[in-house]
């Protein structure tokens, strides 16, 4: 499984343009016993290294699917999906997770930090699963969160920082990997606005040093914030242009 | 994920729920400790014994009366003719019928009250010959065991164990003293060494007399010449065998018995003495330590119905480790580290309480407790097993949990 990954240094060295997602033809059928509901119904989407866009659309139009999808966390049912150059439809379960570990960066609504383990130790997580050497997972782990301006709250836990804070770290867990892309899902829904402006000027600064972001929410002023928005419906692409800001 | 990690892992989600682990590690701890004690326990009892036996003598063949064939049980006892006689004892002593016996100790043995001065004391009377303080492995401290020419004349002379001087006289100081035995009264002329003492018997309570003097004396009636016991010992330890079936056909011979499987007396070995008594204990320690056995599978379920909870509790704990990358064996791998580490803390202090136990029990329960490396070794392994077994299969749910799933619960 190591083998079929390229170096994790070459990933986010793409060209901008290079396509990160491919989606082709993509659909989802979830089945429950007899009854069959097709979550995504066939989506193309293209995005490309550097971009920064939010996915858009009400409960229940497919989008968390769409984020399961692209997250790696789930499979297509139909259709093909390229993350970095790279066909992961037809991946194992391990497989899947070597990819995420390598190529994704994951921010979560709820924040997702493990409570007993402090800003650092969460950050380096997903370096324990790569296998990286303890002194180097530290000092990336301090470096990602010095990045998102939490140098010194390293040793805090989740419990002993404000939501934005806790945000921020683990913002700072999905950059520590270096990754192709930066899913981000409903990222300020628990936020405050202070907190919500605060990450969102994160990631805006994210942007401007050419990193992937994926935006996954169902707030138009956050989605105002990215370069392009697609508008998903009924497991469909109903618009996707380029926001002018 | 190194091992390392996975150790720190799950050490701290072990710490991390201090009372419940405390808990959990409670019930393996116990079992642990109550198979230590059990093995120890039997182990001790089964020195004891042999011991015991072993402190009769050496080389020594052991014929009582009365028979104890499988098929018809004990045999000629009450009512009979004494089966046992000194005759019997004579011939054995007589090299030309039995080439390979050394030496031959007579006993009639009779629990006889004792008195001196004005103490009263309840003990073993024992008649024998002058052979019986080489036979028997015992030897004198004080003043000297009574002659050859005492036994033919049935003098009324007496050697006394240690515990019956100090019970009678206050002191082991007592030669040349008188004590009274069936209102006859005997002179003290030899004080035996201590022989150590087991559990059922005090082998220093103890009055010796001449087996002449004991017939005459001490029973007399009917029963004066019957024994209870004759010691025969082998001239040496290869002889034993010899001398055993010397002795049996001597003996059926002077029964006029044809068939050596109604013999009306029985002749043991020390071997076979100390077989057929810690096999007694051998399998009571076996049931003993099913038992304790027993406890330590109720603790490794209780690992498991903790590893359960925990499973359930951190959910989504394993679907952010699963999203971040952890394949599915890494997240087995954590939380089966961290019921071995259950079951190993279990086990540790598992052992710790036993051994602390075999130094602190024998003295209130009176019997020895033989730690053996291997119970110890063996159980803090089998702790490590249990937990690790046991955390099979709350491990395996945690690593078939989908991580969306995992993510979204609540």
């Amino acid at each position: 499984m190591a083998e079929l990954l390229l170096d994790s240094g070459a990933l986010v060295s793409g060209e901008p343009g290079d396509p990160v997602i491919e989606l082709a033809g993509a659909r989802k059928t979830y089945r429950s016993g007899t009854i069959e509901f097709e979550a995504l119904r066939g989506i193309d989407l293209r995005i490309g290294t550097g971009e920064y866009v939010a996915i858009m659309g009400p409960s229940g139009s497919g989008k968390s699917t769409l984020m399961n999808i692209i997250g790696c966390l789930d499979v297509l049912t139909e259709g093909s999906y390229h993350l970095a150059g790279e066909d992961v439809g037809e991946l194992d379960e391990v497989d899947l997770a070597e990819v995420r570990n390598r190529r994704l960066g994951f921010v979560f609504q709820q924040f997702h930090l493990l409570p007993a383990l402090s800003a650092w130790r969460n950050v380096e997580l997903p370096l324990i699963y790569r296998g990286i050497p303890a002194h180097e997972r530290r000092e990336r782990a301090v470096a990602a969160l010095e990045r998102v301006g939490l140098g010194e709250r390293l040793d805090n836990r989740p419990g002993e920082l404000s939501g934005g804070q806790q945000q921020r770290v683990a913002v700072a867990r999905a950059l520590v990997g270096e990754p192709a892309l930066i899913l981000a899902d409903e990222p300020t829904g628990n936020l405050d606005s202070v907190s919500t402006e605060d990450v969102l000027a994160l990631f805006d600064e994210l942007h401007e040093q050419g990193r992937t972001i994926v935006l996954i929410t169902h707030e138009l002023e956050v989605a105002q914030r990215a370069r392009r928005i697609a508008f998903v419906k009924d497991g469909l692409v109903q618009s996707d242009e380029v926001n002018p800001r | 994920m190194s091992w390392a990690e996975t150790f720190r892992t799950s050490w701290s989600a072990v710490r991390g729920h201090k009372l419940r682990s405390l808990l959990t590690v409670l019930g393996i701890l116990i079992g642990i400790a109550a198979v230590i004690l059990t093995v120890g326990l039997g182990l001790g009892t089964q020195k004891d014994v042999s011991q015991q036996i072993s402190s009769l003598g050496s080389n020594l063949l052991i014929v009582t009366p009365g028979s104890s064939t499988d098929s018809d049980g004990l045999r000629g006892g009450f009512g009979t003719a004494a089966t046992l006689t000194r005759s019997d004892a004579e011939a054995l002593a007589s090299s030309v019928n039995t080439p390979d016996v050394g030496a031959v100790a007579p006993e009639k043995e009779s629990s006889t009250s004792v008195e001196a001065n004005d103490t009263n004391w309840t003990t073993t009377v024992v008649g024998t010959t002058v052979d019986w303080l080489d036979v028997r492995s015992r030897s004198v401290t004080s003043g000297e065991f009574f002659t050859q020419d005492d036994d033919d004349s049935g003098a009324l002379v007496a050697v006394i164990g240690q515990t019956t001087a100090t019970e009678l006289f206050g002191t082991t100081n007592v030669v040349g003293q008188s004590l009274t035995i069936a209102d006859t009264s005997f002179q003290i002329v030899g004080v035996l060494s201590s022989a150590g003492s087991s559990t059922d018997s005090d082998l220093d309570d103890i009055v010796v007399v001449p087996l002449t003097t004991a017939a005459n004396t001490v029973s007399g009636g009917l029963d004066r010449n019957a024994l209870s016991t004759v010691y025969i010992q082998a001239a040496s330890a290869d002889q034993l065998s010899a001398a055993y079936q010397e002795s049996q056909t001597l003996l059926l011979n002077l029964h006029g018995i044809t068939d050596a499987d109604s013999a009306d007396f029985t002749i043991d070995s020390q071997d076979s003495l100390v077989s057929t008594a810690t096999s007694v204990y051998q399998t009571l320690t076996v049931l003993l330590t099913g038992i304790a056995a027993l406890s330590l599978l109720v603790g490794g379920i209780g690992v498991m119905n903790i590893m359960l909870v925990s499973v359930t509790e951190r959910t989504r704990e394993i679907g952010l480790r699963k999203a971040l990358g952890a394949p599915p064996w890494a997240i087995r791998r954590q939380f089966l580290v961290e019921a071995a580490v259950l079951g190993l803390a279990g086990g540790l202090l598992g052992a710790a309480l036993g051994i602390i136990g075999a130094y602190t029990l024998p003295s209130a329960l009176g019997t020895s407790i033989v730690i053996s490396g291997a119970a110890v070794g063996g159980s803090v392994a089998v702790a490590i097993a249990i937990g690790i077994v046991f955390g099979v299969y709350p491990a395996t749910r945690a690593a078939k949990l989908a991580p969306i799933d995992a993510l979204r619960s609540e």
